[in-house]
Formats: structure tokens, C-alpha cells, sequence
């Protein structure tokens, strides 16, 4: 799929040195941030890592210690919740159980006063945005978990907002209609063209779905970075670990030069790489990492110019996936491969040896 | 050993129904007397007859007492009601110093003596200067039917997600708005349930009526009076049957919409996929 730029790259939301202490907890540590007009900007990271309370701050339910938010360049600091040009898809999606699924639609453009039907037609173009034209009239406690998320979208965005914001919209979901909705959300998107914050815990969610993504933790953003180059060049080995397997390799500096490092390390010898942003020369040793999908098994006479021998000490099975354990000499910790089944890596014995070949562009530097 | 158990378990059964006719026989003698063509509560029963309950119809000193107890009753179970939203809410919404104290002092009219009540009331509305009538009985009653509408508000509140609030303050909706079209709407069966039961308790309260109702007598001040007289008791056996019938319905609907309630929020939190 051709990169297409999808935001016009005006700031939306800028977020400047906001703290959130609650008592003696830091919830969110001078975070900042802009996210661009038209953008989806996931806020990724663990239970606990401050990205629903930035969340939170966004929408008006709750005031950052310090620091300050502006939406469409509008300071936030004195606008309530009910006057932002924010809506919301709660976790819980917080459909009103008292209404019909029309009349939760409704709710917000009730005290609009909209004259000459206006209302009605905003309300069936909304859920016909999100396929539920013909549910109006059910009641909110015969829907289904899906459904009922459909209803919430369409309740937010019926009030056309600037942003809007998404708390873990899809963790109540079973798995495929998660994946269904992923897709579909993405598309809704790019229709309506607003911005988009989507807060999950799913770094496959944020990587299908996302333009950016921050990822978040401790009250702190790591990093933020499209979803290729945040899979590909994370900046420590937090956000590396993060957002799937990568395995580690001890690494000493041996020379840096502006936008390059040059590593030494035991198994794949000296490499020079790109000098990831934030890094930081501490004694004289990093990390370098590498996606165990980016190491690829030799076969018989196969050579590669970057190869690395090793011996297979243990083998996982995962149907279209093998995931081989690789010991190598000299290395503290054996390398994690993961290679499709097509060659038979799923027959390779334990206690073989093995040659393994790699793109000196997949290995990354991170500091420690 | 076993034939031991089953032995217990019959006398076990024998005790239930003992208890349970000690305790409800006396009511069912209520209705029983009240349809009886004679003035002396006795068995064998004499025949049927409704005079009774038509003598209560003509009755104006009952009537008025009647009224008193009706007007009672609902000024209590609203005050009781809207002052127990107010408790309820704060109490499973925020988090505050002196929470679990305020809680419990609030409901402890549960379990202190009625006439103790009764009678620090009575002292301070003398202390105070306020005269007794309707009003002091409304302001004690309120006392004792705040702890059973706080029971029936805590319940209702406990179920409700701060989400809803948050989510019609998302959607532009200011707070008044907000309690209107989205909290009380969803706290009803809570709030209605609340003022049945208030109602109910205060219609049949005499202590603290008794103490602070003056000159005008509720209900069960006026039927307390009318035991004096031997004449009179089978017209109060009567009245005790409507006002028995009349608790027994209300309780009955305020449980149905209490359940309905709770089934509500079940069904909102507990249907995923």
C-alpha cells in the first residue's frame, strides 16, 4: 500500500509540559506532544502508564497539575468538558440505558435545537456511518458488544468534533471482531477526516491502525514515531520489548560520528548504525537489537554476506511459524528466530548447527 | 446417625412452622375479627359483616387522622428521598474525611430506641421554641425513614457508572442537564422505590407521632386512643386490615422496582459480544 499523507500537518492538539500528580503519585511527567489535524494517534503502553489520565485531560474530565493543552489552538486550561470540541467513545461506551439507540444518538444535538429535521437526518447519517441505520429503534440493552461500540461512535461523532477520542474502544471485543472493527474504525477515519486518539494496550491494534503512535511509560512518552519506524528503530529497549520479540545483543561504543554509532559486539562483529534520537553515550556500552523475524535460516549451501553460526537448542511450533532458540558462541543470551514453515524450518532438530543470515539494516542501536 | 439427622431435620421443620405461626397468626386474627358480626374479639366467629368498614367511612375524627397521616407521609418520604439522593450520591461517588463516621450516624437511627428519639425530639423542638403539629412529625419521621431510603438509594447508586455523567458531559450536556436527562432518569426505580418505603415506615410509625404530633393525631395515635374503648375495637380491627393491605402493597411494588433496577444495570454491564 503507497504511503499516502493523510493529515495536512497542522497542529491539532498541542500538548506542552503537562504533569498530573495525584497525591503522591506522578500519573503523567512533563509530557508533550502535538498531534497533527487528521492524524490517528494511538497513546500505546501498559496498565498504569498515564495514557487514559492524558486521555482524561483531553476531554475536560479532569486538570493537569502543570503544563498546558491547546485543541485548534484554543487554550483548554478554563473549558469544561461540555464545551470542548471533543467527544468521546468510553470504554465502557456508556450507552444510556433508558434510550433508544436513536435517541443516544440524539442526545448531544438535543440541546442543539436543530430546526427542520435537521436533527433526524444527522441522526440516520451518523449510524449510517457505522452500519446501524437500521437498528434506531432497539433498545440499548438488546445490543451486542459490537453494536453497542457502533452506537457509541455514532453518539460522538454525530456532534462532528474536532477530535475524537477513543479509550480502549475494542478491548471488550472477542478477537475477530476486534480485527473486523480495526479495519473498519480506520476506514471511518479516513471518510470523516478528524482526528483521531485512539488509547490502547494492544501494540498490534496501535501498529494497524495508527499514523503515529506514542509510546508511554511510567507518565512518560518514550517515544513517538509511525508505526514502521517505531517496530523498526525503537529508542530503548523498553518501547523494543514493548511492541513484540527483539533480542538483545551487549554491545560496546567504540566511535560515533554525528548521525551514526559504530558498535562492536561479539557475535556480529562491528556495525555501524544509525544514531537513534535521544541517545545518550553512557559509559561505553548499548544495546543492539534485532527482530528475530529479520533473522532468516541458511539452508545447505545457501551464503549470505552477513551470516551468523550457532547451534539450535530448542524449537517452538506455532502452525504457519517456527520459532527456533540459537545458541551462539559467545553470546550471553541465545538468539530468538522466527521463520515461516514453508522450508521445513519446523523440522530442523534440536542440537543441529545452523548458519543464520541477517540485513546489517535490521540491527538498531538502543541505549541501555 | 442418620436416622438421628432425619429426625432433626423433622423437628427442624416442626420448629419453622411453629415460628412462623407465633409470628404471623396474630396479623392474620386482624382481618379474620374485622369481618366478625360482633362487638368481643372471641372465637367461635358470630357471621359475616362489612359495618365495620362502613362505620369508617362516616368516621370524621378517623378521616382527619387519616388525612394527617397521608400529608405525614409524603412530606417525609420526600424530604427523606431527596435528602437520601443527596447522602447516597456522595457517599459511593467521592471519597472524603469523616465519610465512614457521617455513613454510620446516618443510618444509626436503625438501631437506637424509638422512644429515645422520640424524646431528645420532643426536648429540642421545646428548646427551640417550635410548637408541635404535623411539622415536628415530619421532621422526626424523617429522622427514622433516612436510614431505609439510604439503603434502597446506596444500592441504586452503587450500580451507576460514572461513564454515563461523563459521557453526557462529553456531549455537551451541562451538569443540571446532566442529573436530569441522564442520572434520575437512571436512579428512578431507586428513588421511587425509596419513597414507597419512606412512605410505608412513616405511615405506620407512632412513637415519634406521638410524642411531637400535638393536637393533630396521625393514624396510629388516633387508633391507639380508640383502644379505650371496648366498643370501638373492631372498627379499628378494620382499619388495621386496610392499613395492613396498604403497606403490604406498596412494599410489594417498591421490591418489584428495586429488582427491576438492579436487573438494569446487570443487563448493561454484563451483556459483552
Amino acid at each position: 500500500m503507497p504511503e499516502t499523507p493523510r493529515s495536512s500537518g497542522e497542529t491539532m492538539i498541542d500538548i506542552a509540559n503537562v504533569t498530573r500528580r495525584f497525591g503522591p503519585i506522578t500519573a503523567l511527567d512533563t509530557v508533550s506532544a502535538k498531534i497533527r489535524e487528521g492524524e490517528f494517534f494511538s497513546l500505546l503502553g501498559p496498565s498504569g502508564c498515564g495514557k487514559t489520565t492524558l486521555l482524561r485531560l483531553l476531554a475536560g474530565f479532569d486538570q493537569p497539575t502543570e503544563g498546558t493543552i491547546a485543541i485548534g489552538g484554543q487554550a483548554m486550561a478554563d473549558i469544561p468538558a461540555n464545551r470542548r470540541p471533543t467527544n468521546m467513545v468510553f470504554q465502557s461506551y456508556a450507552i444510556f440505558p433508558h434510550m433508544n439507540v436513536a435517541e443516544n444518538v440524539a442526545y448531544g444535538l438535543k440541546r442543539l435545537r436543530l430546526g427542520g429535521g435537521e436533527e433526524k437526518r444527522r441522526v440516520e447519517e451518523a449510524l449510517g456511518q457505522v452500519q446501524l441505520g437500521h437498528l434506531g429503534k432497539r433498545r440499548a440493552n438488546e445490543l451486542s458488544g459490537g453494536q453497542r461500540q457502533r452506537v457509541a461512535l455514532a453518539r460522538a461523532l454525530v456532534m462532528r468534533p474536532k477530535v475524537l477520542l477513543l479509550d480502549e474502544p475494542l478491548s471488550a471485543l472477542d478477537k475477530k471482531l476486534r480485527e473486523q472493527m480495526q479495519v473498519e474504525l480506520r476506514h471511518l477515519q479516513k471518510a470523516v477526516g478528524i482526528t483521531f486518539i485512539l488509547v490502547t494496550h494492544d501494540q498490534y491494534e496501535a501498529l494497524a491502525m495508527s499514523d503515529r503512535i506514542a509510546v508511554m511509560f511510567d507518565g512518560r512518552i518514550a517515544q513517538i514515531a509511525a508505526p514502521k519506524d517505531i517496530y523498526q528503530r525503537p529508542v530503548s529497549r523498553q518501547v523494543a520489548d514493548f511492541l513484540g520479540g527483539m533480542n538483545f545483543i551487549a554491545a560496546d561504543i567504540v566511535g560515533e560520528d554525528g548521525s551514526e554509532v559504530c558498535l562492536e559486539t561479539v557475535g556480529f562483529g562491528r556495525v555501524t548504525t544509525e544514531r537513534p534520537p535521544g541517545f545518550v553515550v553512557k559509559g561505553r556500552s548499548a544495546t543492539l537489537g534485532i527482530r528475530p523475524e529479520r533473522l532468516r535460516v541458511l539452508w545447505d549451501d545457501d551464503t549470505s554476506e552477513h551470516e551468523i553460526a550457532g547451534t539450535v537448542v530448542d524449537r517452538h511450533y506455532f502452525g504457519e511459524i517456527t520459532h527456533l532458540i540459537v545458541e551462539i558462541p559467545g553470546l550471553q543470551q541465545p538468539l530468538s528466530v522466527i521463520e515461516t514453515n514453508d522450508f521445513g524450518a519446523d523440522d530442523i532438530p534440536v542440537g543441529s548447527p545452523i548458519r543464520l543470515a541477517y540485513d546489517p539494516e535490521a540491527l538498531v542501536a538502543m541505549g541501555d | 446417625m442418620r436416622m438421628l439427622r432425619t429426625a432433626m431435620a423433622g423437628w427442624l421443620g416442626v420448629y419453622a412452622v411453629v415460628y412462623v405461626g407465633f409470628l404471623y397468626l396474630p396479623v392474620l386474627l386482624l382481618p379474620i375479627f374485622s369481618v366478625n358480626d360482633s362487638a368481643v374479639p372471641v372465637f367461635p366467629l358470630k357471621g359475616l359483616t362489612t359495618k365495620w368498614y362502613d362505620s369508617l367511612a362516616g368516621n370524621d375524627v378517623m378521616l382527619s387522622a387519616a388525612w394527617n397521616s397521608l400529608v405525614v407521609g409524603c412530606a417525609s418520604a420526600v424530604l427523606a428521598t431527596v435528602l437520601g439522593i443527596c447522602a447516597a450520591r456522595a457517599i459511593t461517588r467521592y471519597r472524603f474525611t469523616g465519610q465512614r463516621p457521617m455513613s454510620a450516624l446516618i443510618m444509626a437511627p436503625l438501631v437506637l430506641p424509638e422512644i429515645i428519639i422520640a424524646v431528645s425530639l420532643l426536648l429540642v423542638m421545646l428548646q427551640l421554641g417550635l410548637g408541635l403539629s404535623l411539622v415536628t412529625v415530619v421532621l422526626g419521621h424523617v429522622l427514622i425513614c433516612l436510614p431505609y431510603a439510604m439503603t434502597v438509594l446506596i444500592s441504586g447508586f452503587e450500580g451507576f457508572d460514572n461513564a454515563y455523567e461523563e459521557a453526557s458531559l462529553d456531549l455537551g450536556e451541562t451538569a443540571f442537564g446532566t442529573l436530569r436527562r441522564v442520572t434520575l432518569p437512571m436512579m428512578a426505580p431507586a428513588i421511587i422505590s425509596s419513597l414507597l418505603v419512606s412512605f410505608t415506615i412513616s405511615l405506620d410509625e407512632f412513637m415519634v407521632a406521638f410524642f411531637l404530633s400535638g393536637s393533630d393525631p396521625t393514624l396510629p395515635i388516633y387508633i391507639w386512643g380508640q383502644l379505650r374503648f371496648a366498643s370501638r375495637l373492631p372498627a379499628i380491627l378494620a382499619l388495621g386490615t386496610l392499613m395492613l393491605a396498604a403497606s403490604l402493597v406498596l412494599l410489594t411494588v417498591a421490591e418489584i422496582l428495586r429488582r427491576r433496577a438492579a436487573r438494569r444495570t446487570d443487563a448493561d454491564g454484563g451483556l459483552i459480544a
